[in-house]
């Protein structure tokens, strides 16, 4: 009731009349600035909620700071796909991340080394050639979904690996082909890696544009008589130009260091890496001192003195310890060009086996592990977003009864069962275990959109339908 | 010639930040403190001279309200004439602590006021200068603090503004006596450098252009200002006129550190290359212009550094973090 009073225009709306022998009434809403009836009591954070639980109130973030005419809330509405939103979407919480403008970049690249992995697979297991262009024209086709890019792109913070990694889960199940645990932990495993071992060997910060370009170039090669797709794609390519094209060195520089925080402490070895001496046996990756410098840098090895007219008076040469020589050209950012950067081109092209290792790299888990135990109230603004990133993928359903076939990033199925069973408690992705929302309202909209997304033939044990994101997430 | 001495172990490791290492030492007790950010919170660790590690503590970013918990992007210690704050510097704002991290003296939040929705709000850059601590911020503006000599009544003085893009490092020199020009620099993001004159109002007195490469970290000494670059850069200008003076290709990639022995003048560069180099300043004595000679290079293998500081101001010995290493490298010359 004190919340209601402490606000000189809301009054609360008159009591019904006292009842004999019952305690009085708590006004059940308050009336608002405006001088009508507040329109939304169960959220309002002038009331006290009916069951007075001090968790719940917490979770919801408007209830930090006394509501201020013209504070609005923080949650976003959740579109249903195919529907227009209503109104401008309200903006993102200010940013802690060094950069907002990280998670297009991160997503992409993360979406094509995922293609290139499924695509070697799918040959290494002798998938049927339709089959397999099928599944990876349907994951294309909603990566690249028009809605969902327009999404990507607003400026936003990135997402916990955790969120990320629902993402890609349902992105790996947007078509027929089926994927176990072990095998989705894996894959993202060598998705991870791989475009962490490509920020850290990009030469200049601007270069991870070119690495996006190298993946785009590829997926379009994937992309096999869908001219419709073919347009998607092209269309991010020019979404990425204007976006990025013109950002200084400066920001390409935070967005570097934010993407390089994002994979802090990963170390897990990958064999192709491991073969290819790109990776060391204890994770880490070898940063080599020898070859083409960065273009616009010159090769370390000399000083250069200068008088007051800046006049050059002495040059004498050092020994640096590197063996540089310079950048022969620059890389194109066109729509089509030689992107020069080999970082980011298929390296699973020469059908060799993939596998993870995942011994030997809990040392340095030791702070991840607490990142993730320690529970995070504000998960569920987190999911808010993601439910209206996820709102904006359009998954085709499958015309016809199509067969699903279920895909084993393993050599055999043993494997895959002995890998889920021995997979270090810390490393795997775990999601935090979210009590159900008190919100009827957004659970329906979320279980709305979640039902858009189902495929006929699911074989799960509670096909309840219309999961709701949150029951999803603990099936993971 | 260095060599390699006993790691300390840190208990997360260092984030890809540039200037992401401080260094203080306190001879009375005969301990020297080292701090490195680790990503949402900062480690400050204790050592006694044969890098014994003593203790260590960890402090974190002040809350707000987000989707993950705010990021620290430097943590340094400012030698004042009567204290020594550490400051943390993060995307809410600004945290003063004691010098061992104990009590937090003073905080500040950032005014993201005119910020557009694309842009990163945070503060980066420490330095001192007299009983002044300046802090740079995300849109150029430099907040100078006025420090009491005891207690926790730290008032903000002033909002230098003299960039348009984010500051990256601040770096400043105690004043050379009555005819000294200038005594405070800062760089930013575009590669400009801001000369300033400390007082109870600081004016700016020189801008060196840059070349649209950022500046991540920069140094003064003795009227000379040493600038690292994103290009590999190092280079030594005249703190008074802007001539440049001296042009080192460094490195193969970004400088992320400088630091400056200055009793001996020994410049210390460090680079996303691997590659840590010393060099030797000084003023030739028929010309006057400032020589630089190349002392020493290591490479500390498979390591993308990203902060090194010396150890003591006579430069025999410093100290290096590496982007995902949960150690800090030492190195004593023999």
């Amino acid at each position: 009731m004190e919340g209601v009073a402490r606000m000189s225009w809301a009054r609360p709306s008159p009591l019904p009349p006292a009842r004999e022998g019952k305690p009085p009434r708590e006004p059940r809403t308050h009336t608002t600035y405006r001088g009508g009836r507040c329109r939304r009591p169960n959220q309002c954070p002038l009331r006290a909620p009916p069951n007075k639980r001090p968790a719940d109130w917490l979770l919801r973030p408007s209830a930090a700071l006394p509501w201020q005419p013209g504070n609005r809330t923080r949650r976003p509405s959740i579109q249903a796909s195919g529907s227009q939103s209503r109104g401008p979407s309200p903006a993102p919480p200010a940013s802690d991340t060094m950069s907002v403008r990280t998670l297009p970049l991160l997503f992409l690249n993360l979406g094509g080394e995922m293609l290139y992995i499924l695509d070697q697979r799918l040959r290494a297991q002798n998938i049927p050639g339709d089959k397999a262009r099928k599944v990876l024209n349907d994951i294309i086709s909603t990566m690249f979904n028009r809605k969902f890019m327009e999404e990507l792109f607003k400026p936003q913070e990135l997402y916990s690996k955790k969120a990320l990694r629902t993402i890609y889960d349902r992105l790996a199940h947007a078509s027929i082909m089926r994927l176990n645990q072990a095998s989705m932990d894996k894959l993202y495993d060598l998705m991870t890696m791989a475009f962490k071992y490509q920020v850290l060997l990009c030469p200049r910060p601007k270069d991870v544009l070119l690495v996006t370009f190298n993946h785009l170039d590829a997926i379009k090669g994937f992309i096999q008589d869908s001219p419709a797709i073919q347009h998607q794609v092209e269309e991010t390519f020019r979404q990425l130009t204007e976006v990025y094209g013109g950002l200084p060195a400066g920001e390409f520089q935070l967005i570097r260091q934010t993407l390089l925080i994002f994979f802090q402490d990963l170390h897990i070895r990958v064999s192709i890496f491991l073969k290819d001496k790109v990776q060391n046996s204890n994770g880490r990756f070898v940063l080599p001192v020898s070859g083409p410098v960065p273009w616009g840098t010159e090769v370390p090895g000399l000083i250069r003195m200068f008088n007051d007219k800046g006049k050059e008076v002495k040059k004498v040469e050092f020994k640096h310890g590197g063996h540089y020589v310079t950048a022969p050209k620059e890389g194109s950012f066109e729509l089509y060009g030689d992107r020069v950067l080999k970082l980011g081109t298929n390296m699973y092209s020469m059908n060799r086996p993939v596998e993870t290792h995942m011994s030997g790299a809990s040392k340095s888990l030791a702070s991840r592990t607490q990142e993730s135990i320690a529970p995070n109230p504000l998960a569920k603004e987190e999911l808010n977003f993601l439910a209206r990133l996820m709102g904006g993928m359009e998954i085709k359903k499958p015309s016809g009864p199509e067969p699903g076939f279920r895909l084993n990033l393993f050599t055999t199925d043993e494997e895959e069962e002995q890998a889920a069973l021995t997979r270090p408690e810390e490393l795997s992705y775990e999601v935090i275990n979210i009590q159900a929302t008190q919100d009827q309202q957004r659970n329906e909209e979320l279980a709305r959109i979640m039902g858009e997304f189902e495929v006929t033939d699911q074989p799960r044990q509670s096909a309840s339908k219309g999961d709701d994101l949150l029951a999803m997430m603990d099936e993971l | 010639m260095f060599r390699r001495e006993r790691s300390l172990p840190l208990r997360g490791s260092a984030a890809a930040l540039c200037n992401n290492l401080s260094v203080l030492q306190v001879p009375a007790r005969n301990l020297t403190h080292f701090g490195v950010v680790h990503g949402p919170s900062a480690q400050l660790l204790s050592a006694a001279p044969e890098g014994v590690p003593l203790a260590q503590r960890k402090l974190h970013a002040k809350e707000g309200a987000g989707v993950s918990p705010p990021l620290i992007t430097q943590v340094h210690w400012c030698v004042l004439p009567f204290r020594v704050l550490l400051v943390l510097t993060s995307h809410r704002g600004i945290q003063m602590y004691e010098s061992d991290g104990s009590v937090m003296v003073y905080w500040h939040a950032l005014d993201s006021g005119d910020a557009s929705p694309v842009q990163a709000v945070f503060a980066r850059g420490i330095a001192s200068s007299g009983r002044f601590i300046c802090v740079g911020t995300w849109s150029g503006r430099v907040l100078v603090f006025d420090i009491p000599a005891k207690g926790p009544n730290i008032v903000l003085s002033e909002e230098l503004a003299g960039h348009q893009t984010s500051v990256t490092d601040i770096a400043t020199e105690p004043a050379q006596g009555q005819d000294c020009v200038a005594d405070m620099v800062t760089a930013d993001d575009s590669g400009l450098l801001c000369v300033w004159r400390s007082g109870p109002e600081f004016k700016l007195m020189t801008q060196i252009p840059g070349f649209g490469v950022p500046c991540p970290s920069v140094q003064l000494w003795h009227g000379t200002v040493a600038a690292g670059y994103g290009d590999g850069q190092v280079r030594l200008y005249e703190a008074s006129t802007g001539t440049l003076h001296v042009q080192i290709s460094a490195h193969a990639r970004a400088i992320c550190a400088l630091d400056l022995a200055p009793e001996v003048g020994k410049l210390l560069s460090a680079a996303e290359d691997t590659f840590v180099h010393i060099w030797k300043l000084s003023r030739s004595p028929e010309s006057g212009h400032t020589e630089v000679e190349h002392c020493h290079g290591e490479c500390v293998p498979d390591t993308q550094v990203c902060g090194a500081r010396f150890c003591d101001p006579s430069g025999s010995s410093f100290a290096v973090t590496g982007y995902d290493l949960a150690e800090i490298l030492r190195f004593s010359s023999v």
